[in-house]
């Protein structure tokens, strides 16, 4: 297929419908707006069902009852919008079912701004709802890098019965890029035993639900849930890496930040200077193991992350290199945009003070 | 001869309500229905948040637990992946008509094809006591421990009432259990409203006034007394909406 000028938003609903979502609930909010409208007109012409809901809180919780019903459903918003989401999501997570959620970030706390940011990544990957639990969660760092990951997360949230996030900011919803529609890699998924499409007088009645009333119930479950995502942290981490060849400093950046990052690599390169960079495609499960192993090479001097955020994954990036060097940061946050040069003057830096 | 024995449309497990509670009475009055219509082998039920939480184990078919309030959001997931299925909610009047108002509404606006039990004791139970929007106006709650001053909390919400409004709301009706012959009234109303839910007619509500006699401080019989003396006077029974025929 010949590649096609697509705006972000509108790319990531087209490849949810290609990756086989057939149901769609969702509320209108600034940075995304484009999904639902793109779903509205699309999916029912897929033959999927659209609703635009009274409230973030009933759209996750639709959401809720048609992956319970057995439906590959998703919902997407933007960060004041997902942080209403969180209590249905602990929900799903909780009764172990899987959906799809696509968190077009945008800044905040409160209602923030509509430029975008990378500060949802604690919510995202450290919880965001209540309870012990995780999500999967995808951050591309282009539109067409979008649309693999939204097919690709129907996938993964029906192999492993668990929520998966893709977690676009701003930029990556609203720029238009080139695309080629790729379907994901399909796997062989366990058979929907699970799902209430009623009895037909051929089983038992099944119950979905996130209730453990008995702690020792709630515990088991919460164990099972954990075996799951330790499978999940074992087969599944994605990153991408640039200029790895023997650098200096390496940065740690995600989604449009890394994509700033590499016009800087580029730029300190033609001066002489040799930095990399390591680019988490999955946040969570976090490439721990590239960046544990990256610390300890001798010519690293230290390490910079880089985010859209007073610096959330950093902490990641600390645990990973586990004070074996140093981990340097550099946000902009509010909805400003790093400039290639503002990261250049970081490693400047970095490298004068030798440390 | 007829023989009273278990309806099929509920599990062999024992009711964990408060005795006197009229929940065993309703769960029954459901379950039959769905047994009645033949409906138990394509019917899920959504569970609430309160004392009906472990309705997801009582009833005799597939089940949906729902957080707080949010039952009808998630019967209308179900039922819009599924058109074949008969989806219903139960719910009580803290989750519906407080925390849930805005999810209840929007269900009846739409016309979802699904089915609302709405169980009204005017008070939260399983918490223990608290002042629910249905409280009546000077009816003690652990949070109004003089009463409900109507002129600092304000009076009583009548959800159907409310839902009569709404066009797509096809079925409407508020019953009691408070004695036999309003139980077998109720049951007709539960049945009607599982039968709009076949032929298709938009969204059907059946509002079941209840008693609390725990959280009333009240014997059962007296629980029900005060819901007859009380609670019909402010929340009349009766139909308010029907699905004309032939539409």
């Amino acid at each position: 297929m010949a590649k096609e000028l697509w705006k972000g938003n509108e790319a990531i609903a087209e490849a949810a419908i290609r990756g086989g979502c057939e149901l769609f609930f969702g509320y209108p909010i600034t940075p995304q707006n484009e999904i639902p409208e793109y779903m509205s007109l699309r999916l029912p012409q897929a033959g999927g069902c659209f609703l635009q809901t009274e409230s973030e809180v009933a759209a996750i919780n639709m959401v809720y009852g048609a992956a319970g019903a057995g439906a590959r459903v998703m919902t997407s918003s933007s960060s004041p919008g997902i942080s209403l989401k969180q209590e249905g999501i602990s929900y799903i997570a909780g009764a172990d079912l899987p959906c799809v959620i696509v968190n077009i970030v945008r800044s905040g706390p409160g209602l923030g701004g509509i430029q975008p940011t990378q500060a949802d990544y604690f919510q995202a990957c450290k919880g965001g709802g209540h309870g012990d639990y995780k999500l999967i969660v995808l951050a591309p760092s282009s539109v067409q890098e979008a649309t693999d990951l939204v097919q690709e997360a129907f996938e993964l949230a029906d192999y492993y019965r668990t929520p998966v996030m893709v977690m676009g900011d701003g930029m990556i919803g609203q720029m238009m890029e080139a695309v080629e529609f790729r379907p994901a890699k399909k796997r062989k998924l366990p058979e929907k035993d699970w799902i209430t499409d009623g009895t037909k007088g051929q089983r038992k009645p099944r119950i979905i639900t996130s209730l453990y009333i008995d702690p020792d119930d709630c515990e088991k479950h919460t164990l099972e849930m954990f075996a799951r995502y330790k499978e999940i942290e074992e087969n599944e981490v994605r990153y991408e890496t640039y200029n790895m060849d023997d650098p200096e400093i390496v940065i740690v950046a995600y989604g449009t930040t890394a994509r700033i990052a590499k016009s800087a690599i580029n730029t300190l390169k033609n001066e002489g200077i040799n930095v990399g960079l390591i680019r988490p495609i999955t946040v969570w499960p976090f490439p721990t193991k590239v960046i544990a192993d990256t610390a300890k090479l001798s010519g690293v001097i230290s390490f910079l992350t880089v985010e859209m955020s007073m610096g959330q994954m950093v902490e990641d990036v600390r645990l990973a290199v586990n004070g074996v060097k140093p981990v340097h940061f550099y946000g902009r946050t509010g909805g400003v945009i790093p400039l290639p040069k503002e990261i250049v003057n970081e490693a400047k830096k970095i490298l004068e003070g030798r440390e | 001869m007829a023989v009273f024995k278990r309806t099929k449309g509920l599990a062999d497990y024992q009711f964990h309500y408060c005795p006197g509670c009229t929940h065993g009475i309703i769960h029954r009055l459901v379950a039959e229905s769905l047994e009645e219509l033949g409906l138990l082998d394509k019917a899920v039920g959504v569970a609430p948040v309160g004392c009906a939480v472990y309705a997801y184990i009582y009833f005799n078919c597939d089940m949906h637990e729902a957080a707080h309030g949010r039952a009808p959001a998630v019967a209308t997931g179900i039922k819009r992946a599924n058109k074949d299925l008969t989806v219903f909610t139960y719910q009580g009047d803290g989750d519906l008509a407080a925390i849930g108002t805005a999810e209840i509404i929007h269900a009846a606006m739409r016309g979802e094809k699904i089915t609302t039990i709405f169980v009204n004791n005017a008070i939260y139970g399983m918490t223990g006591g608290q002042m629910a929007p249905t409280t009546l106006v000077g009816q003690k709650a652990t949070t109004a421990p003089l009463g409900r001053d109507e002129d600092h909390f304000g009076q009583p919400i009548r959800v159907s009432e409310m839902l009569q409004t709404i066009p797509k709301a096809v079925f409407v009706e508020r019953v009691s259990v408070h004695d036999v012959k309003n139980i077998n009234k109720a049951k007709s109303a539960i049945k009607k409203a599982f039968q709009t839910q076949i032929d298709g007619k938009g969204f059907s509500f059946v509002e079941v006034l209840s008693s609390c006699p725990t959280n009333w401080g009240k014997t059962p019989v007296e629980a029900l007394d005060w819901l007859q003396e009380n609670m019909i006077p402010y929340y009349p029974i009766g139909n308010f909406r029907t699905p004309e025929e032939g539409k």
